[in-house]
């Protein structure tokens, strides 16, 4: 779930189709980078299809060692070298939007009018360069350890577990933005567009997020507080680790002061947006209790720890992608899906997820641990409600993939070219997009001013203002839309 | 400069479109397409500094924890091949430039020989690898886990008289003068410093072995005359590839053989 | 092509910055040169200072490979940033987990203790072997037997 699905979903996914068009560009700089990317995406995932159906992994996603390397008798090689290769699938996909952002702006698109959710992904192509390799290095010699018993981190052979750790969550933990930085960025574009209004504070969400990724690389210890590390480390990571609830606490703020007083329209990716908000929140505050040195030797491997990162990676990170998917639906085949049914699900999953991780809160603080296959009778009733709830979530998501798959079938709903009346450069192509993006290269305002798209009947959908002042940036708007 | 190297290149632009030769669809112009490149292969090369890096944390961690042990263990390693190499990959590196300011000027003929030149070190560097492997394999000098290590801690390798047992007679008067506890620690700890000497240096050979093969398409494409004024990306990215292992080798050479 | 070549030698030729020979060979001696120190100094015992000298004589060939090799310093400053930005984390690596290494090693030195028993290094090490025995068969077991 971690390496296949939340990492490259809303920057490799979203990001290729969307940044290129967003940034007014051509296509990506490397094309064909990207998909060799894909390409290993897809070698990785197979590797870890066949872990699955040789011995399994009962290592967890984090491969501790000495377990991994020495004792456990599954599929780890096969899991570690999957791992490897999506980590240079993500690593070329970050390489890709790195350069594409500093390379492929057209005359006009500066710095600071990149939408909201270039900043996003550039900042995490940041982190993807930088810390991934790391992860890769780590996987590596654990591969190396376990095949060959090179002894660096199994103490029977004079090896250093600890030391695993360092470097495992020296990645993992900046890991941790690669997925929810994205969805930050796909948040913010949503809120603005649907309450029409520009997004409050612009620069401050731009420089949170690249704050977020140097944050990200000097608070790995917190994963580490009961690993034997000293405890002036502990107290510095601990301290270190509120420094990224700034940033992060600056973007919801300002999500908040743009839906102030709005015009919302609640179509489908807003619901998602504002689910995020809420379960951000609910998964960004208990963080805080998980960072505070004291509270986390409690909670530490519990179901509250299991609670929070779902709020983080699944509440947060799936819920923007599948608001992005929804957002960007009409834009990718140009049909619109069935917006009831899409509400649906979006409620449905809203909350099943809410009835399955909220129990875990309780249960993990009265000291259910996690990764046992079991649990003491006492926590049976949190349980219970968080199957009901998984249940529920599955359903939602179901329906939503419904809402998604059908509309491309039978009779189409055709989707203008711009139907969420967004001003970012993506909605002036045609849906679907021409080969290169764009038959004419667009003007470039800035990314959230509203007043310069109007609700258009006969289109169903936006259309740039009319030049009635004779503005010619607004006059070659209206030629490229029109096709 | 944009559009003027557009333009002035544009009469290579032969096949049907107004783009010049080398220029890739979807840039504007060649400098945006080299710049990109050139940005894209400093970020590939950030990525390989952090790869490293990993090792070389590995490296420190171990070091700082046992000095003594770790000088005893680099007292193994040969400083004159170590020494050796070193010029070697300098020199490599030194052609490797050359050979960058030869594609730039257009300069074929002077190209392939600096290219080639580079070759031959890379090469001269793998086999001088080899010899220091191959007395490591038969004196038993190797990771724990491997069945003829002597370092092994559930059956370890003991030499024949007479038979690469050189080191293992230092190693053996050094250590059973020590108490069991002591003796654990050191052999294992010595199994681990071997372990992290295969695996920089071994990683480390994997680059070269990859730029070895890179070099030899950029030479096959040098063959061909591809190179010139504006087109000599490949060369020039290689290039910058072939300095990384070298780089890396500047920092790995002290760090190993060179602990008295 | 190579016409245009001839006729123009200046810093800024076509896309790149091509260096003059001299330079890069300069480079090249100064990189040997430091190679030599850093084998005499690494080969003498310098006061615990040894580290330290190596590492920043490795720093200066490191820094002469960047920046003329490299072309570092006539190129995008961004580079320039990017690449010490990358050494500065790398920084940030090690010294966070070598403040803290000390702390735990005692915990794994005490489990090697514990664990000595069933290391084959608890007894001393063999001799080796004697050529005449030619041990094909049963060296294996020999090892263990003494």
């Amino acid at each position: 779930m971690v390496f296949l699905v939340i990492i490259p979903g809303i920057p490799a996914a979203l990001g290729n189709f969307a940044l290129p068009m967003m940034l007014g560009a051509k296509d990506v700089a490397y094309p064909k980078l990207n998909r060799f990317s894909y390409h290993l995406w897809l070698t990785g995932a197979l590797f870890f299809v066949i872990a699955l159906l040789t011995k399994g992994l009962d290592t967890g996603w984090t491969f501790y060692a000495p377990y991994s390397t020495s004792h456990s008798d599954s599929a780890v090689i096969w899991a570690t070298m999957g791992a490897f290769i999506l980590g240079f699938s993500s690593i070329f996909t970050g390489l890709n939007m790195l350069v594409t952002v500093h390379k492929m702006r057209p005359d006009g698109m500066t710095w600071f009018r990149m939408p909201l959710f270039i900043w996003a992904i550039y900042a995490t192509a940041v982190i993807q360069i930088l810390a991934t390799p790391v992860i890769g290095i780590a996987l590596l010699m654990l591969t190396i350890e376990r095949a060959l018993g090179v002894g660096i981190f199994d103490p029977a052979l004079g090896g250093d577990p600890v030391l695993f750790e360092h470097i495992f969550w020296f990645y993992s933990h900046p890991a941790v933005y690669v997925m929810v930085l994205p969805a930050m960025g796909v948040v913010s574009e949503l809120i603005s567009n649907f309450s029409r209004k520009p997004i409050f504070g612009y620069r401050s969400i731009a420089f949170s997020s690249v704050a977020i990724a140097i944050f990200s690389f000097i608070v790995w210890g917190h994963h580490m507080f009961v690993s034997g590390q000293s405890d002036i480390v502990n107290v510095v990571f601990s301290a270190l680790t509120f420094s990224v609830a700034v940033p992060s606490a600056i973007k919801v703020f300002n999500w908040v002061a743009t839906l102030y007083k709005g015009s919302i329209s609640l179509d489908t990716p807003m619901w998602y947006a504002l689910a995020v908000i809420w379960l951000f929140g609910i998964g960004g505050l208990t963080g805080l209790w998980l960072g505070t040195l004291g509270t986390d030797i409690h909670l530490h491997d519990t179901y509250f720890v299991v609670a929070h990162f779902h709020f983080v990676m699944v509440g947060s990170a799936i819920f923007a992608f599948i608001g992005g998917i929804f957002y960007w639906w009409p834009k990718m085949f140009g049909v619109m899906y069935n917006e009831c049914v899409a509400k649906l699900g979006c409620f449905l999953a809203f909350a099943g997820f809410n009835i399955t991780f909220l129990p875990q809160f309780v249960a993990g603080s009265k000291g259910m641990p996690r990764r046992y296959f079991d649990y003491a009778p006492e926590f049976a009733s949190y349980n219970y409600w968080s199957s009901i709830g998984a249940m529920v979530l599955g359903v939602g998501l179901s329906i939503a993939l419904y809402s998604l798959v059908r509309s491309l079938m039978g009779e189409r709903k055709v989707a203008p070219a711009n139907p969420w009346g967004a001003v970012t450069l993506d909605w002036q192509c045609t849906s679907p997009p021409p080969p290169h993006n764009f038959d004419h290269a667009p003007p470039v305002e800035g990314p959230y001013d509203h007043e310069l798209v109007r609700w258009k009947e006969s289109l169903n959908g936006y259309e740039p203002v009319d030049p009635v002042d004779g503005d010619p940036n607004l006059a070659r708007m209206g030629s490229a839309k029109t096709v | 400069m944009t559009t003027a190297s557009a333009d002035a290149h544009g009469h290579h632009g032969d096949h049907g479109h107004d783009h010049p030769e080398h220029l890739a669809h979807h840039f504007d112009t060649l400098e945006q397409q080299f710049d990109s490149c050139k940005l894209g292969m400093w970020a590939f090369l950030l990525t390989e500094v952090l790869f490293f890096s990993g090792l070389f944390v590995a490296y420190a961690t171990l070091r700082a924890n046992n000095p003594e042990i770790f000088s005893l263990a680099a007292s193994f390693l040969d400083t004159k091949w170590g020494a050796i190499n070193t010029v070697v990959l300098l020199i490599s590196s030194f052609t490797a430039a050359m050979s960058v300011r030869n594609a730039q000027l257009g300069e074929t003929s002077k190209l392939k020989a600096n290219l080639i030149i580079t070759l031959l070190c890379a090469g001269a560097f793998m086999g001088i690898k080899y010899v220091e492997y191959s007395h490591k394999w038969h004196a038993g000098l190797l990771p724990p886990g491997l069945e003829n290590s002597m370092f092994n801690p559930e059956n370890p390798w003991v030499p024949e008289a007479a038979h690469h047992d050189i080191d293992y007679l230092k190693l053996q008067a050094e250590v059973n003068v020590m108490t069991p506890e002591e003796r654990v620690h050191t052999m294992t700890t010595l199994g681990r410093f071997f372990g992290v000497y295969f695996f920089l240096t071994g990683l480390h050979g994997v680059h070269v072995l990859i730029g070895i093969g890179v070099i030899t398409w950029v030479l096959f494409r040098a063959n061909r005359g591809e190179f010139g004024p504006d087109n000599f990306t490949a060369v020039d990215l290689t290039a910058l590839y072939w300095h990384l292992v070298d780089l890396v080798w500047i920092f790995l050479f002290p760090l190993l053989y060179l602990i008295a | 092509m190579t016409a245009q070549a001839h006729d123009s030698h200046d810093d800024h030729h076509g896309l790149g910055h091509v260096l003059p020979v001299k330079m890069l060979a300069g480079v090249l001696g100064a990189l040997l040169f430091l190679t030599l120190v850093t084998v005499i100094t690494g080969s003498t015992y310098l006061y615990g200072f040894d580290l330290a000298i190596a590492m920043v004589i490795a720093t200066t060939k490191a820094t002469l490979v960047c920046a003329i090799f490299m072309h570092l310093r006539w190129d995008k400053g961004f580079h320039t940033f990017a690449f010490i930005g990358s050494v500065l984390f790398v920084g940030v690596f090690l010294a966070y987990t070598l403040t803290d290494t000390k702390q735990y090693q005692g915990d794994i030195r005490a489990y090697s203790i514990d664990e000595t028993a069933n290391s084959a290094f608890a007894a001393p090490l063999q001799d080796p072997i004697p050529h005449a025995h030619d041990g094909d068969d049963h060296s294996g077991e020999e090892a263990v037997d003494h």
